[in-house]
């Protein structure tokens, strides 16, 4: 079956981005297409490079980044939703004059039209947060 | 490809989090993809269609005039719920005015929103392919 995964809340704060995370896992080990995951409020800040947790914790963006490496999963940031956090990838980076972009390995910037597609592409859209 | 129903449901006030201000952002991106759309206003979601908002002094950006659009991008499926409404002393009349223009009736000018019964909110989103919810 054809998934689509939404994720509403950010990391470490919200339980959501890690059962997203492990339902994407069990659907990939099942067999199952993802034809995306969408990040969307806070669940934009998942998309960090920056973030540093303690070393006996889970590093959830680099566990996003492994997974879309491994099986080529397309991990979209909102741009509205990331430009107002803060999230840049270098083109957005440079459009705005900041001196860094802060986004990590896998995820790409795109518009709010990704998530309506992954709704119609989709046989199911699963989102994740309260 | 047949279009899709999709359902946005509306639960939380306008203000106070931003999943009102951005949900609203997805209704009017999602409307460019021409499929079926249906919004549902439930729980204080309802007080997203108050008339008269004021976010002055709480220096937020009031977004509620941006519902006067939807009916220019042909959304004009809104429901909000009766019981709703009713738990926080509110009815139509409180609501801002919404309208679309009937291309299949010369153009007339009709309510976009209708409120229901939760058994009826319930029968429409069964209806449903895609609901996203905020």
């Amino acid at each position: 079956m054809k998934f689509a995964i939404l994720v509403n809340e950010g990391p470490y704060t919200h339980q959501a981005s890690d059962s997203a995370y492990h339902f994407t896992e069990a659907l990939l080990r099942a067999g199952h297409e993802i034809v995306r995951v969408f990040f969307y409020h806070d669940g934009v800040n998942n998309g960090t490079r920056l973030s540093v947790p303690p070393q006996d914790d889970r590093n959830i963006s680099e566990r996003w980044s492994a997974l879309a490496q491994q099986h080529d999963v397309e991990l979209i940031l909102c741009v509205a939703a990331a430009q107002r956090r803060g999230l840049l990838d270098d083109d957005e980076a440079k459009r705005a004059g900041k001196d860094s972009n802060n986004i990590a390995e896998g995820f790409q910037i795109s518009g709010l039209g990704q998530l309506i597609d992954a709704g119609i592409q989709a046989d199911r859209l699963i989102a994740f947060g309260d | 490809m047949a279009s899709k129903k999709f359902l946005y449901i509306n639960r939380r006030p306008p203000h106070g989090s931003i999943y009102a201000h951005e949900s609203l952002e997805v209704v009017l991106i999602g409307a460019a993809f021409e499929q079926d759309v249906t919004l549902a206003f439930i729980d204080d979601g309802v007080y997203q269609l108050m008339q008269n908002q004021d976010t002055g002094g709480v220096g937020l950006k009031n977004f509620a005039p941006t519902f006067r659009a939807l009916g220019d991008y042909d959304v004009n499926q809104i429901y909000v719920e009766q019981e709703s409404l009713e738990l926080r002393g509110l009815s139509k009349d409180d609501l801002i005015p919404l309208t679309y223009e009937d291309e299949d009736d010369d153009w007339a000018e009709k309510d976009s929103i209708h409120v229901v019964s939760s058994a009826e909110l319930a029968d429409i989103i069964e209806q449903q392919d895609v609901i996203l919810n905020f």
